[in-house]
């Protein structure tokens, strides 16, 4: 491969070539990244990620929060996707799916245990589960089987017995060291 | 020297050309000389990869999964017979999906995977029939290359993860021998397989292949692959599927900034269901999905229904009952063994029973959803999909390309249930991609994937039983009305019956006078394959009757089933195959004593029983509930199966709770009707999949270990029995016999 050379930019004195102005827009954290969003304030979140950010851990499955697919946490909270418009986004702080493992690569111990478990059907709806179970853990670290039957997620292939021993094995502190 | 090996008349074990160092041993579906697989196929890249196996110079294994993995773990199990056989180190192993495998001859596809189908229970048998020989070939190259360098007959050499091992200790890498086995001759016939006692990976629990990559949000699904300038298509499908565009003005949704084009669709007549645009529709293409759905709400629409339009589920159900109440001869008699009027006249006890069950929608978590990109002479389509053959010749039949210029994509798959067997979803991205002259992204949204599917239909089961003084069953008279799933599918009249019911399942051949009759329901709300049809419905009829027939007499349900099952022995089935009562009666035994039936009778909460048949497995449930006010708790939910020989425990351990929870979500919640024939459920709060809290915390899991069998498919085998089980627990714990699903609203009828 030829080596690559710097190429010389044109320096002129002459100011026609003016920078485009900052845009105006809704500044907000992403996984720790900052981003602004100068398109539709009424875009709902999950487009955004989905569309704009191509971050598609995030899923689709209906509106309304319908089957928790679609959760991220914002400031922390589990909160669908879908409902929130960017416009209400401002200086807030989300976290997707993505967003969960360390930046080394290191599973959270919630993404570890369902693992262990094989809380997997077909995969699609994990993310929002994965989600859920990190809020839940959070508020809960010790969660009942009652608390652990408020999460929002809804699942045709069945995981959820398996889900429920993966909240269980977090809180044990029994998820297996990688 | 030959460069193949038949395994059977269209099919061949071949060692492909895959690059220097490199060993690649595929199945060609082809006759013996003509039409190698392709270069492209052959390539070093994961997406050229077009056989089976792939060992590098490094010992990295390459296997390539074949059917698509709808959450029935298939990416894992199948990759793992062939791990086995080739005695190769699991970790080393990357697993790929194949996508569709496909080459032109004359004008006419060949498979080169042979059958490519996910969730519909063939994948595993297909598997254990040709996989294992793939390993098995490539682990004999890599003995007989390492015999020449050792010096040492190949027959004294073992191989253990990934080496081999001479008997002074001498070790070689698969990766160092991979090169050298490329270019040995292949023996005249296949290597015979492992001996089962040498299995390492077949029969020991492994986790998803996928599941890393899922949890940390990387795993791409069809609805997550992008083109960088394929437009966003979104769509109004008519309410009727037989109903037309009355009127339209376009005008405000192109004006939506982001808006490209809006074109409407239509059916195409004569074509079969599932394999043109459901209903007409009309589409908005944008540059992003947020401007399409916004472009979508400004479309002005009139629709006019079609004949559909007068269409009534309670009507339906009421010609139903008139069907089976009057005289009306059947329109398939499906089994008639003995005489079972003559039977009547001498019965000492009589039953008779309906079970009213409804429609029900697919509900995929992954709406339908398909990426196509068109060029001259290609096509590239992006598809969740259970049959890749069938969105191929969707594909083909609307561009006219030959059959290798079709690529067909599928990665994993959001769910399949039977909805992803039809590819009306296909056809509509191809019509548009045709008309816009760029890619095309189809999304559904939530609300036409309940709107707009093919249906299971509902049906109404009439049974009917005499029994002679010694309490034995003489006469069984089931008649079944609903409305075929194989209507305007090609399928001739006289075999509609056979999406509706079967003509082997339980309990016939256990009973001398049987008779099975299905009475067609004409509905135009399309119909199609689902997950556990036709046992689900069936099951919940025959296990509830039987477990009425047991109250009736004041006995214990699991004697009534001992009694009906009889002696241990082997039944011979009308569609081949054998029903074996003693595998039958094991399933139910493992159940009744995990959950403790002794005390059926005397335990404050309900227990229930059920068990069931399919395709040579056998599958029992055992339920406890208890009624807290008006709340249902689902205490325990049991279930064993003997499916034969078991390829990943930990998968089918996850298959049978899902499925468990899968069928005691749609028994508790979930119908879908219709009004002047529209679909009255719109969203999830309409057709509401069950919640954690109304699930069983947990699912016992038993699984026969019957390694002397082969290995059958499970991935709904534990439907059908969950429902009655619950059922009969129900009855027991509140004396409301249920016999109307969904359970929870005709329970609280009932209370």
């Amino acid at each position: 491969m030829a080596p690559v050379q710097a190429q010389a930019v044109p320096v002129t004195s002459d100011s026609s070539i003016v920078a485009e102005k900052v845009r105006d827009g809704i500044d907000l954290e992403i996984n720790g990244e900052h981003y602004r969003h100068t398109g539709d304030p009424q875009m709902p979140l999950l487009w955004y990620l989905r569309d704009i950010l191509r971050l598609t851990g995030t899923k689709y499955a209906g509106g309304h929060d319908s089957t928790g697919a679609d959760l991220v946490l914002i400031d922390g909270n589990a909160v669908s996707a879908i409902t929130q418009p960017m416009a209400k986004l401002a200086d807030k702080s989300v976290t997707t799916v993505e967003g969960l493992a360390a930046n080394d690569g290191g599973l959270h111990p919630v993404q570890q245990a369902f693992i262990d478990e094989d809380a997997i059907g077909c995969g699609y709806c994990t993310p929002g589960w994965l989600i859920a179970s990190v809020d839940l853990l959070k508020r809960k670290p010790h969660p009942t089987d009652d608390d652990i039957d408020q999460l929002p997620n809804l699942c045709r292939c069945g995981c959820q017995t398996r889900v429920r021993r993966a909240i269980k094995r977090v809180a044990a502190g029994k998820v297996s060291q990688l | 020297m030959s460069d193949s090996i038949r395994l059977s008349r269209r099919r061949f074990l071949q060692v492909l050309a895959g690059g220097a160092g490199v060993l690649l041993v595929g199945i060609r579906t082809a006759s013996a000389t003509d039409a190698p697989l392709p270069a492209a196929m052959l390539g070093d890249t994961f997406y050229d990869l077009g056989a089976y196996v792939r060992i590098d110079s490094d010992g990295n294994v390459l296997i390539g999964a074949r059917d698509p993995d709808t959450g029935t773990g298939v990416a894992t199990s199948l990759p793992r017979i062939i791990a086995d056989e080739l005695d190769a180190d699991w970790k080393s192993v990357s697993v790929v999906p194949l996508g569709l495998g496909v080459t032109d001859n004359n004008g006419q596809p060949r498979w080169t995977y042979g059958r490519q189908v996910g969730g519909t229970g063939g994948s595993i048998p297909a598997a254990w029939n040709d996989l294992r020989s793939v390993g098995a070939l490539a682990r004999w190259l890599l003995l007989q290359a390492a015999a020449r360098r050792f010096g040492v007959a190949a027959d004294r050499l073992r191989c253990d993860s990934g080496t081999v091992i001479a008997p002074d200790g001498r070790r070689l890498s698969y990766g160092s021998l991979a090169g050298d086995a490329s270019k040995i001759a292949l023996p005249n016939n296949p290597p015979a397989p492992k001996t089962p006692d040498r299995y390492q990976l077949i029969g020991s629990p492994a986790g998803d292949v996928d599941a890393r990559e899922i949890v940390t949000g990387q795993t791409q699904y069809a609805i997550d692959h992008y083109y960088g300038d394929a437009l966003v298509a979104v769509l109004v499908h008519c309410p009727w599927p037989d109903g037309t565009l009355a009127s339209f003005d376009f005008a405000d949704a192109k004006a939506v900034k982001g808006v490209v084009d809006v074109i409407s669709l239509k059916p195409e007549p004569g074509q079969p269901l599932g394999s043109t645009v459901i209903a007409p529709a009309v589409a908005v293409l944008a540059e992003d999905t947020w401007s399409a759905l916004q472009g979508r709400q400004k479309l002005k629409l009139e629709w006019k229904p079609g004949a559909s339009g007068s269409e009534n589920s309670a009507v339906l159900e009421q010609q139903a009952d008139a069907l089976l109440a009057g005289k009306t001869a059947p329109t398939s008699r499906v089994r008639d063994d003995g005489d079972v009027d003559a039977a009547g006249k001498k019965a000492a006890r009589r039953l008779q029973a309906s079970y009213y069950q409804p429609w029900l929608a697919h509900a995929t978590a992954e709406p339908m959803n398909c990426m196509v990109r068109l060029e001259k002479d290609h096509a590239s389509v992006v598809v969740p999909t259970q049959a890749p053959q069938k969105a191929w010749a969707v594909v083909q039949r609307l561009t006219g390309l030959g059959p290798d210029q079709i690529e067909v994509s599928v990665p994993r798959v959001g769910g399949g249930y039977g909805r992803r067997l039809d590819h009306d979803y296909v056809a509509e991205a191809v019509m548009l991609a045709k008309v816009v002259n760029k890619p095309v992204r189809l999304l559904w949204m939530r609300e036409q994937d309940l709107e707009h599917d093919y249906y299971r239909s509902g049906s109404v089961h009439q049974l009917s039983m005499t029994m002679d003084r010694k309490r034995q069953l003489i006469g069984w008279d089931q008649r079944m009305a609903s409305a075929s799933a194989l209507v305007h599918r090609g399928v001739p009249d006289n075999r509609l019956w056979t999406s509706e019911l079967q003509a082997d399942q339980l309990p016939a051949a256990l009973v001398p006078n049987y008779r099975s009759d299905w009475y067609a329901l004409n509905s135009a709300i399309p119909r199609g394959p689902m997950r556990g049809m036709p046992h689900l419905s069936n099951a919940f009829a025959v296990e509830s009757f039987i477990d009425e027939i047991a109250h009736s007499m004041k006995e214990d349900p699991l004697d009534t089933h001992m009694r009906l099952l009889g002696t241990p022995r082997q039944l011979s089935l009308s569609a081949g195959g054998v029903l074996d009562t003693a595998r039958l009666i094991n399933v139910l035994k493992l159940v009744t004593d995990r959950i403790g039936w002794k005390n059926w009778l005397h335990s404050v909460n309900g227990l229930g029983i059920a068990c069931w048949h399919v395709e040579g497995a056998y599958v029992a449930h055992a339920i406890e509930v208890a009624m807290q006010g008006e709340k249902l708790v689902i205490e325990r939910a049991v279930c064993a199966v003997d499916v034969g020989r078991v390829i990943n425990p930990t998968g089918l351990e996850g298959q049978v709770a899902g499925a468990t929870l899968d069928a005691l979500s749609i028994a508790l919640n979930l119908a879908i009707t219709f009004k002047d024939g529209q679909i009255q459920q719109h969203n999830l709060k309409d057709y509401p999949l069950a919640s954690m809290a109304q699930l069983p915390d947990a699912v016992e899991v038993i699984v026969v270990p019957h390694d002397d069998l082969p290995p059958i498919g499970a991935s709904f085998l534990a439907m059908p029995t969950a429902a009655p089980a619950l059922a009969n627990a129900v009855f027991r714990a509140t004396a409301v016999r249920v016999r109307r699903l969904p359970l929870m609203k005709e329970l609280l009828r009932l209370l």
